[in-house]
């Protein structure tokens, strides 16, 4: 199949899709996805020769010939869903299957008066007013893959926080996908607005079993207004074989705080782009990322940091375990306007290559327009150090522990830092079992 | 009596580089023996033979350890049969915890040794008592592996790891941890020795072999005099 088909068969799948979607569908959104066709339609897929997908090649995905996800059933989900709870502490779990929010896997709970959580769909209706300009803004640089997001949103999650109030519970965002028996894609649009001064912790989970292949494109919007605090988490655990790609995007008021932890170890390809931009005086934002991926994976972050306005702070850890044949991108960008004046920035990313054969791309890049600022950013790519390993040895720990014990050591500068401690036991349980 | 550990001709080379031209030396259970020799002489590269350093080539010669091939075994066998090594210089280790490694080190040889792992409150009980038998302070425990620790913490939590996970035999370092079971062999340049371990056996390496042996009279020749007359009788 010729790329030019490839394409093509999108504008087919969109009229179908156009076609059998409820007619109650506002005609702003008919519009907006109308526009991210064309914008698709024309510049396509993107290739290596692009700067921004060098080291990433989504040719898998172009030739895939990956359709819409069918319903699936939710019995099966069901037991999916037990795998990828997390932690004793009870969270408000918003479940969606195969793209379609499930009403009777989701478990929301009590909430504070007046906070939302609920399908995106369904808040089109009674939210459409907060949700029109946010959908109709497009991205601060739109991919291709956030364009057939846009064009083909389903379903995600709609969070909302009124001002000043604080949830205290997770609320868990989990997304399943079945296996088919064919390649099927979905494409989860999730927005969260946190007023000024409210407070709330999100766990985003991607999940699928054995070697499923499909294809999961989601995007995340999260509003950050005056104050607000966001405490946010995504835990990439696809299949195998799966294809994650993802926008996250966060928008931040004044003095508004926001901490993103990307926690990446499923899918056969993963692309993260994660952007953060920093509108209000005195806003922080807090970057950190961990991937472990092993056999042929390939993960590849995409960050950019924007402060725009004068007094605000970012922190930025992104760490990294290869092993087998894997493959890993970093790429950071920390954006200083000219208006930036005081900004206090730090970035970093370390990579540890536990065999010969992985390899890893890593670019931090600094672009400062203003004079006054404190910005320092490096990026490592190592082995494990081969005097600990012998030590570790010399008091009775067999090599492959030793290997496993330093391998978390140098991971928990991130994992420490994970504020939810069901998010942190989760991880941990996962990276003991994939490593024993 | 099966001797602790046999050394028998040993010869290794690193690097192409013969640096042991052929060591002999048996120690019973319960001695403490000190190896001594000037800069260069081949003490660094016996302690990394014995402890199973892979950068190290054994060319000929065997040591037996309690009967057994030693040279043959891993590192971690090693450890778990008894053997510890005290560090001089012992690596930081961000990011692991000290009480965290010690207690996968101590339940990796009671495993070895057919006993049961130890539990979280078993294992404090133990970490408690030698701490205070080596004087190390406790809050290092919760502090990653010797990171940031001075010279002197770094010797002392080597020490307290031989106190909790080694029966037999230790070599280089200093300690004052004797007992009949426990053979000690210490593998220094420092000459005032005596200050700290008073050895039944004192041997002398100097390029690659060991020249002398006696008793404690002669570490205190050595701390007087110094290597200089060896090097004149040598050449």
């Amino acid at each position: 199949m010729s790329t030019k088909d490839s394409i093509e068969r999108f504008r087919t799948e969109f009229l179908e899709a156009r076609s059998e979607r409820q007619s109650d569908e506002p005609g702003w959104l008919t519009l907006v996805r109308t526009q991210a066709l064309e914008r698709f339609l024309d510049k396509g897929f993107p290739t290596p020769r692009d700067e921004e997908w060098r080291f990433t090649n989504v040719a898998p995905i172009v030739s895939g010939s990956f359709e819409a996800a069918p319903a699936g059933s939710d019995s099966d989900a069901a037991a999916l869903k037990k795998r990828f709870q997390i932690g004793e502490q009870e969270s408000h779990d918003l479940v969606f299957v195969n793209g379609r929010w499930s009403r009777d896997l989701s478990s929301v709970g009590d909430l504070p008066e007046g906070v939302a959580v609920t399908s995106l769909t369904d808040a089109l209706s009674e939210h459409g007013d907060e949700l029109q300009p946010i959908l109709s803004q497009g991205s601060g640089d739109d991919t291709a893959f956030f364009d057939l997001n846009e064009a083909f949103l389903s379903d995600g999650a709609f969070v909302s926080v009124p001002k000043g109030v604080v949830v205290e519970r997770p609320i868990h965002l989990i997304f399943l996908s079945l296996a088919p028996g064919k390649p099927t894609v979905v494409h989860p649009r999730n927005v969260v607005i946190g007023e000024a001064g409210s407070q709330v912790r999100i766990l985003e989970t991607y999940a699928g079993v054995g070697d499923a292949v499909y294809w999961t494109n989601a995007v995340t919007q999260v509003l950050a207004a005056d104050n607000a605090v966001v405490d946010h988490y995504k835990l990439q655990r696809e299949s195998a074989s799966a294809f994650h790609v993802a926008s996250l995007e966060y928008v931040q008021g004044r003095s508004a705080s926001v901490s993103n932890h990307s926690l990446s170890l499923g899918a056969r390809l993963a692309r993260h782009d994660i952007r953060a931009e920093l509108a209000g005086e005195g806003a922080d934002v807090t970057l950190n990322g961990l991937y472990v991926v092993k056999g042929k994976q390939h993960v590849d972050h995409h960050t950019v940091i924007d402060h725009q306005v004068a007094h605000c702070t970012s922190r930025e850890l992104y760490k990294g375990v290869l092993d087998d044949a894997s493959s890993g991108v970093f790429n950071g960008r920390v954006i200083v306007r000219q208006d930036a004046q005081k900004t206090d920035s730090q970035q970093s990313n370390k990579n540890l290559l536990l065999s010969n054969e992985a390899l890893v791309n890593t670019n931090p890049q600094l672009e400062i327009n203003a004079d006054d600022v404190k910005c320092a950013h490096g990026a490592t790519i190592g082995q494990l150090d081969a005097e600990a390993l012998f030590y570790l040895r010399s008091r009775g720990i067999a090599q492959q522990e030793a290997q496993r014990i330093l391998t978390e050591g140098f991971m928990a500068d991130v994992s420490d830092r994970i504020r939810l401690a069901a998010v942190r036991e989760t991880l941990r349980g996962l990276l003991f079992r994939e490593a024993a | 009596m099966t001797a602790l550990i046999e050394i028998k001709d040993l010869h290794a080379r690193a690097e192409g580089k013969e640096i042991l031209h052929g060591i002999n030396l048996t120690i019973q259970p319960g001695e403490v023996h000190a190896i001594m020799g000037p800069n260069g002489s081949g003490k660094s590269t016996l302690s990394q033979v014995l402890a199973g350093r892979d950068s190290f080539e054994v060319t000929k010669g065997q040591v037996l350890y309690q009967g057994k091939d030693l040279l043959d075994m891993s590192p971690e066998q090693r450890a778990c049969e008894g053997l510890f090594l005290a560090f001089q210089y012992p690596v930081e280790i961000p990011g692991v915890n000290n009480t965290y490694f010690l207690k996968a080190a101590l339940n990796a040889i009671r495993k070895h040794r057919g006993e049961d792992e130890l539990d979280a409150m078993d294992f404090l009980k133990i970490v408690r008592e030698k701490v205070k038998l080596v004087e190390l302070d406790e809050d290092l425990m919760n502090r990653p592996v010797n990171e940031g620790f001075s010279g002197g913490e770094k010797k002392r939590n080597e020490i307290f790891q031989m106190a909790v996970l080694a029966l037999k035999i230790v070599s280089s370092g200093v300690n004052s941890l004797r007992n009949d079971e426990r053979s000690i062999l210490v593998i220094t340049h420092y000459q005032r020795l005596l200050d700290y371990i008073v050895p039944d056996h004192v041997h002398v390496l100097f390029d690659g072999k060991i020249v002398r042996s006696g008793d404690k009279e002669l570490a205190m020749k050595l701390e007087e005099e110094g290597y200089g007359w060896l090097e004149t009788k040598a050449s």
